[in-house]
């Protein structure tokens, strides 16, 4: 099945309502694929393996998503935040394509054969601008990859993720009810075009058959000034939008009533954050969703049913679901494995393991899933008893003290409880005695942390392993702008300030 | 016919539209209002009456099943017909549905 279909059917079904942008001058779903028709002949003309995109949000995005999969040609956004030297190299290997680039970015692309490119002003004139065209009909495309995501490529060259057309249709299919919306509603997407979640964001909604409105980039007061401007009732946050959203309508006053739903994703939510949230928005549910862009987006999601009775509970292993991802996807399987393979128990550690139709577990020229299908996907965490699942990070950084495997997110989990700790880290730092070291990285409300309270409280509640040796207190963590936190940064810089103390 | 994943038909005898979400194991024949049903592209208008037998309607985005076969259709535009495969009423796939995540 392939992703242009979801746009089809939805048109067929509901061509006159409110598909992509303002409510004052948006598509409607007829225009919005007569448009994106349009775009693939055009695609489809110039004859090029690959679509790329170089660009802030907006409505020439979801168009050309489609466009790219009518015409059979691999749909491929590059993070514009790369140094110019890094975005050359993976223009270079789009190619042969056609790039539409945002006109600012223009002149950080070098020529290379085989790239044509397009201005986007020029691009959105032609196709976007103007009287809604009669649709064009073109034949079923045959290439079955339909988005090439790079990955950040934290160590060594990006690797090129394959999401094909039937990854993300079965992903859609399986998790949102066709045309389940109702027509007032919208989503505001705030997550850059280069992430996973910008693009599942665009084809669930379309099945859906949701009103998307973008943001060209995200500031907070932006956000919140289009989310009470355009009535929006769905959108996705990362962890550190949510508490600058929070401040600009502290600040504001604004109550944002429309709003339904709220999900978040993409890093650890501070709990603080969420009680905050769950507080200034009582009539907003909440939905913490945990995905990959090698699984076509959300493998689990803790939903606002979840979060309220954790909140409310007295049971400390209720209580403690906040922090978990909530419950797979039952159109997935999902297992905790042990390093040697065999699964592992009810609150033991491992790697999270995945398995279903919406996962791809591949990259160009090389498949990463194994032939039974299950994709490991390097997460470490486990499941309790009711079957949520606690994600822990990447394997890679787990700490390795004297033998002992020891996860920065449990620890981490502990000082988030301390009100003084407005966001931290625990590392591992390479040590003669042990291999590594824990260490926590942390950032003080008071400026002076009681880290004497703090290791004594990891003591008690874990165990003297786990607690770290050395305390660096920042100013902030460096992420990035999707939410994630750079660890690898940040133990680089501690292993040399270790190092030259 | 063959009901490939992705497929897209129309009721004969009512305005129901259908896409094929799961191919059945072995050929058969989909139905609705007991009719079988035509391609999406089919020129003809619907036409003729539909069977009182199979005249529980489709509905729009309602997913349908045939467990035998494992066929499984969504219902892309509602109508009155409707659906069965072989003969065999399908049955609505009751999924509750997930909250939104991205």
């Amino acid at each position: 099945m392939r992703t242009p279909l979801l746009l089809d059917i939805a048109a067929d079904a509901c061509s006159d309502r409110p598909a992509v942008g303002g409510r004052a001058d948006g598509l409607d779903f007829a225009a919005y694929r007569a448009r994106a028709s349009r775009v693939a002949a055009w695609l489809a003309g110039k004859g090029k393996a690959n679509t790329a995109f170089l660009g802030m949000n907006g409505d020439a995005l979801p168009v050309l998503l489609f466009a790219s999969g009518m015409a059979g040609t691999p749909f491929v956004p590059l993070n514009y935040r790369l140094a110019d030297a890094d975005l050359n190299k993976l223009v270079a290997r789009t190619a042969p394509a056609m790039l539409v680039a945002d006109d600012d970015m223009l002149a950080r692309i070098a020529p290379v054969d085989g790239v044509e490119l397009v201005a986007r002003s020029d691009f959105e004139a032609e196709f976007l601008r103007g009287e809604v065209p009669e649709p064009v009909l073109l034949d079923e495309a045959e290439n079955d990859i339909a988005v090439l995501l790079f990955t950040s490529g934290t160590t060594g060259e990006p690797k090129a993720a394959v999401l094909r057309h039937g990854n993300l249709t079965s992903y859609v299919m399986s998790t949102v009810e066709f045309l389940g919306a109702d027509e007032d509603e919208a989503a505001l997407v705030s997550v850059p075009s280069y992430h996973i979640a910008g693009i599942s964001a665009i084809l669930t909604a379309a099945y859906g058959g949701r009103r998307i409105v973008y943001l060209p980039a995200f500031t907070a007061e932006d956000w919140v000034a289009t989310a009470a401007r355009e009535g929006i009732t769905h959108a996705m946050v990362v962890p550190t939008m949510l508490d600058r959203i929070l401040d600009v309508m502290a600040a504001t006053g604004e109550t944002l009533p429309a709003l339904r739903a709220l999900s978040y994703g993409g890093g650890k939510m501070p709990e603080a954050v969420i009680a905050r949230a769950l507080g200034m928005l009582p009539h907003v549910a909440f939905v913490n969703a945990y995905g990959l862009t090698e699984t076509s987006s959300t493998i689990a999601l803790l939903g606002a049913e979840d979060h309220r009775a954790a909140f409310a509970s007295d049971d400390p292993v209720v209580r403690r679901r906040i922090a978990s991802v909530g419950q797979p996807l039952p159109s997935l399987e999902l297992e905790i494995r042990r390093e040697d393979g065999s699964c592992c128990d009810v609150g033991e550690h491992g790697e999270i393991h995945v398995r279903g139709e919406q996962v791809s577990g591949e990259y160009l020229h090389k498949k990463a899933i194994a032939d039974d299908g299950w994709f490991a996907t390097n997460d470490a965490g486990w499941l309790d008893a009711g079957g949520y699942l606690f994600v822990e990070g990447r394997l890679d950084d787990v700490i390795v003290r004297g033998g002992e495997n020891i996860s920065p997110g449990e620890i981490e989990d502990v000082l988030r409880g301390f009100d003084d700790i407005a966001d931290c880290a625990v590392l591992g730092i390479p040590c003669e005695k042990w291999g590594e070291k824990v260490v926590a990285v942390i950032v003080s409300r008071s400026g002076a942390p009681d880290t004497g309270a703090m290791a004594a409280t990891i003591k008690a509640k874990l165990r003297s392993t786990k607690t770290p040796e050395q305390w660096f207190v920042r100013d902030e963590l460096p992420y990035n702008e999707t939410g994630k936190l750079l660890r690898r940064v940040l133990k680089a810089e501690l292993a040399e300030e270790v190092c030259a103390g | 016919m063959e009901l490939k994943p992705g497929s897209r038909w129309k009721s004969a005898v009512c305005d129901a539209q259908l896409v094929v979400v799961r191919p059945p194991s072995a050929a058969g024949e989909l139905q609705c209002g007991g009719a079988p049903v035509l391609p999406i592209d089919d020129a003809s208008a619907p036409s003729g009456a539909v069977d009182p037998a199979f005249a529980e309607g489709v509905l729009i985005g309602k997913r349908y099943t045939d467990e035998a076969s494992g066929i499984e259709v969504l219902g892309a535009k509602a109508g009155k017909g409707s659906l069965a495969f072989d003969g065999t009423p399908m049955t609505i796939k009751g999924a509750k549905p997930l909250p939104a995540s991205d």
